[in-house]
């Protein structure tokens, strides 16, 4: 299967956000070279800035650069544009609204080697908890370039999650993508299987393989964890009343709980989620940790049969 | 320009008469730090700032961050004066359904410019404004107003060593060097000293003024317009509490609302004080 990592879709759509839209800013922070922001960084030298390392810094600039109406994008990892400037975030962009996008690559375990330091797997607990943020991850290459699109045009603050290492291309070029609207991938009665950024890969996997012992599976790839698509899923939940969700991220806080709190006030429906279970993970291949800390297909296959 | 020292003399203690009576009516609020910046503030609103209250998301207009967010009485009796909203508003700080928060909140408050109140962020804000006006060649200009105490948050020192690699010369930072924090006196709790010599390494221009002397207030402004490829730091001396005797130099009075003896007090001294 085709793999890429979704950084680079960023480092592409940012390039052409910077062609269509002149208000568009880019903000470094010393690792322009692992946000793929060089090329930005040359056609616009006059639009982006390289605030060192220094996040904390980085994030109230684009406070500022927003209140005079541009549209920045810090770019950074996730465990620093969730966590090292999180207090910036939350009370001097969120608070005020202002239309700031955090770009972070690195997101869940896919700097797979970089090990702990470097693996994000609170921050979509940490962003979502804030009003009016938006959370955001492509599941592959052309769903984070499309997606990358529609948050600069989307009013308001977007948090937007990237991979390091490369992942499996589900969607074709021309797929359209709503910051907001699940995609219902495929429509099935027996189970529902909900993924979130990249996780689609292992979900599809999954899936797949559940269709061929005869169980019907209804997919949907969420994308956008907040506005959360309660519509679309609670719909779902409705129909196969078993719901497995896959996240990149600890399972508490993410989107396993975001379903959680749906079938919560539902009253209705089963639900397995397969995440990090309270754990941190490890330095190792992206694959190999997928399934040593149980967020692969075949386990998404276990935890189906558990409810089926 | 002949600038009217006294009349700026006069609004500062009227601001100041606003300050303790929107504390005390609210009950709540820091007093010590919103006097000090009293003279600075009068001086930014009725003299340097180039702004329009009846316009107050005019485009080119100069922009001023309240770092020292917890100062805001200064803030919001000021934007009163000038006409931003009716006088009657300042009785209603911290009070349910007011605009007037507790710390100053730019979606709420017609003339500010930046929601603030997390100390060492204002700075930050700053550079991003200043760089903005510059992308779209507005003169505008950018003030930021911080505390002393302030200056101990880390992100404050980013912000500095940036700012200077910009060459931000439409930025100017006004450090309100009262010398008292929340708990004590800056010395005992944090000691920043060689001020000038921190921001001159940092590669600014720093002007050290008297900050209740309001022609050298006025004069350090009009030396700031002058330079060129470098932010200005302007140092400026305080007393926290100025003007209420009882207030001088108490860190008590950072965060403590007057009672009612204590509230007429201080008015009776600060109206003893006018001079028009």
């Amino acid at each position: 299967m085709n793999a890429k990592a979704t950084r680079d879709a960023f480092g592409d759509a940012i390039l052409e956000l910077g062609r269509i839209n002149e208000k568009v800013f880019v903000i470094d922070c010393d690792i322009s070279k692992a946000m793929k922001t060089g090329d930005f960084a040359n056609a616009f030298p006059e639009r982006r800035l390289n605030v060192g390392i220094a996040e904390q810094n980085a994030a109230s600039i684009a406070a500022g650069l927003a209140a005079m109406g541009k549209v920045p994008f810090i770019c950074t990892y996730a465990v620093f544009g969730s966590m090292r400037m999180c207090e910036q975030v939350r009370t001097g962009i969120c608070y005020p609204k202002l239309n700031v996008k955090i770009a972070c690559s690195h997101g869940g375990i896919t700097p797979g080697t970089d090990g702990v330091t470097h693996q994000a797997t609170e921050d979509l607990g940490i962003l979502r908890t804030m009003p009016n943020m938006a959370v955001v991850m492509g599941a592959d290459y052309y769903a984070t370039k499309k997606l990358v699109k529609k948050a600069a045009e989307y009013d308001g603050p977007v948090y937007l999650r990237f991979t390091k290492d490369p992942v499996p291309v589900y969607y074709s070029e021309d797929e359209e993508f709503e910051i907001g609207k699940g995609k219902l991938l495929m429509e099935g009665r027996d189970i529902t299987i909900i993924t979130f950024g990249e996780m689609l890969g292992q979900g599809k996997l999954a899936a797949d393989e559940l269709t061929q012992k005869g169980v019907s599976v209804e997919l949907i790839d969420i994308h956008t964890l907040k506005p959360f698509d309660v519509g679309l899923v609670s719909k779902s939940i409705t129909k196969t009343g078993r719901v497995i969700t896959a996240e990149d991220h600890n399972i508490i806080n993410g989107l396993g709980s975001a379903v959680a709190e749906i079938i919560a006030e539902m009253g209705y429906g089963r639900l397995k989620r397969v995440g990090l279970k309270d754990t941190f993970a490890e330095s190792g291949d992206y694959y190999g940790l997928l399934e040593k800390y149980e967020m692969d297909s075949s386990y998404i296959i276990k935890m189906a049969g558990e409810l089926l | 320009m002949e600038r009217d020292i006294k009349y700026l003399t006069q609004k500062a203690n009227e601001l100041r008469q606003n300050i303790i009576a929107m504390i005390y009516k609210a009950g709540a609020g820091h007093p010590g730090g919103s006097l000090s910046i009293a003279d600075i503030i009068t001086a930014m609103y009725y003299d340097e700032l180039k702004i329009d209250p009846q316009n107050p998301g005019w485009t080119e207009r100069d922009r001023l961050i309240l770092s020292k967010g917890h100062t805001c009485p200064a803030l919001y009796s000021v934007l009163a004066m000038k006409g931003y909203y009716s006088t009657d508003v300042i009785g209603t700080l911290r009070k349910f359904g007011s605009i007037l928060q507790g710390h100053p909140d730019m979606c709420k408050v017609p003339g500010i410019d930046m929601t603030s109140g997390s100390l060492g962020q204002g700075l930050s804000v700053g550079i991003g404004m200043a760089i903005g006006a510059k992308a779209d060649q507005l003169d505008s200009r950018v003030y930021v107003i911080m505390g002393d105490g302030e200056t101990n948050e880390g992100q404050v020192w980013e912000a500095a060593m940036c700012a200077a690699k910009y060459k931000l010369d439409n930025l100017v930072t006004i450090v309100d060097k009262n010398n008292l924090q929340n708990d004590d006196f800056t010395d005992i709790i944090m000691p920043m000293s060689s001020m000038e010599k921190k921001w001159d390494a940092f590669g600014w221009e720093v002007f050290t003024i008297d900050g209740h002397n309001m022609d050298e207030i006025l004069k350090a402004f009009e030396s700031a317009r002058k330079v060129k490829g470098k932010p200005v730091c302007i140092i400026a001396n305080t007393v926290k509490g100025k003007g209420v005797s009882f207030m001088e130099n108490v860190s008590m009075w950072h965060g403590t609302a007057p009672n009612s003896e204590q509230y007429e007090a201080a008015i009776n001294e600060l109206k003893a004080g006018d001079i028009i």
